[in-house]
């Protein structure tokens, strides 16, 4: 019963996780494809519990899903940081392209 | 036991195994088909939604929140008996799902924060129409 209901939850995981990939792959900004990234690696997460409980090895499996949680978390907030940093650069570019033209 | 099982082999078999706890499993298939439901509701949203912010609404809300429910039924699932070792399997589980309740709001809001100053600016009622035009 537990294997079936991992198996059927997992299949169904995955199968969910195609309409991120089409994000991914037509999405007009970037943000998006970084939005539809992270919603796949919380998943992968939740993931690797179902594996643990379908191999019987939870107690180890749970580990991989904390540190998978944590790098996720952490490539998320570096990823948003290094687009913010590069946009405030366009605009600083922006601005010298206005002032040479004003000059 | 035995005409139980001659009817129902798929809840005979859970009785035999889960033993005098298969109420809590019960709850934890129940929470985990609550979290699938609710990523259910992300995965069409990605795909319907016409701008970044209602992406990011619709993602931010049914993820993190499916992500808990899902988390919180398999801990259920996996409690097997009461012993020491199943105790720090559940509250190994509980701490992920305290971990993404506090991070997967951040970083929505930093992404989302990001895309504003980068003058992505959200859909209005004109830009709408535009598009049901073309």
């Amino acid at each position: 019963m537990i294997d079936w209901f991992s198996i059927v939850m997992g299949t169904a995981l995955f199968l969910m996780m195609i309409p991120m990939v089409y994000r991914i792959w037509v999405g007009p900004t970037p943000f998006d494809r970084m939005l539809a990234v992270n919603v796949i690696g919380t998943k992968t997460a939740v993931l690797l519990v179902i594996i643990g409980t379908l191999f019987g090895r939870v107690d180890m499996f749970v580990d991989f899903a904390i540190a998978y949680a944590l790098l996720n978390f952490v490539s998320a907030i570096v990823v948003s940081r290094y687009l913010n940093r590069t946009v405030s650069l366009r605009d600083m570019e922006e601005k010298e392209k206005a002032k040479e033209v004003k000059a | 036991m035995i005409h139980v099982q001659a009817v129902l082999p798929v809840v005979a078999e859970a009785v035999d195994k889960g033993g005098g706890i298969f109420p809590l499993q019960l709850i934890g298939f129940a929470l985990g088909v609550l979290g699938l439901v609710f990523f259910l509701g992300t995965a069409v949203g990605m795909i319907r939604f016409p701008d970044f912010y209602t992406r990011m609404h619709a993602a931010g809300k049914g993820d993190t929140l499916s992500t808990m429910l899902m988390l919180a039924g398999f801990a259920l699932v996996t409690m097997e008996d009461f012993s020491l070792g199943s105790w720090l399997l559940v509250v190994k589980i509980m701490a992920i799902v305290l971990f993404l309740y506090i991070t997967c709001p951040t970083s929505t809001h930093a992404l989302m924060r990001a895309a504003f100053e980068d003058d992505e600016m959200p859909l209005e009622e004109k830009d709408l129409a535009k598009r049901k035009k073309k």
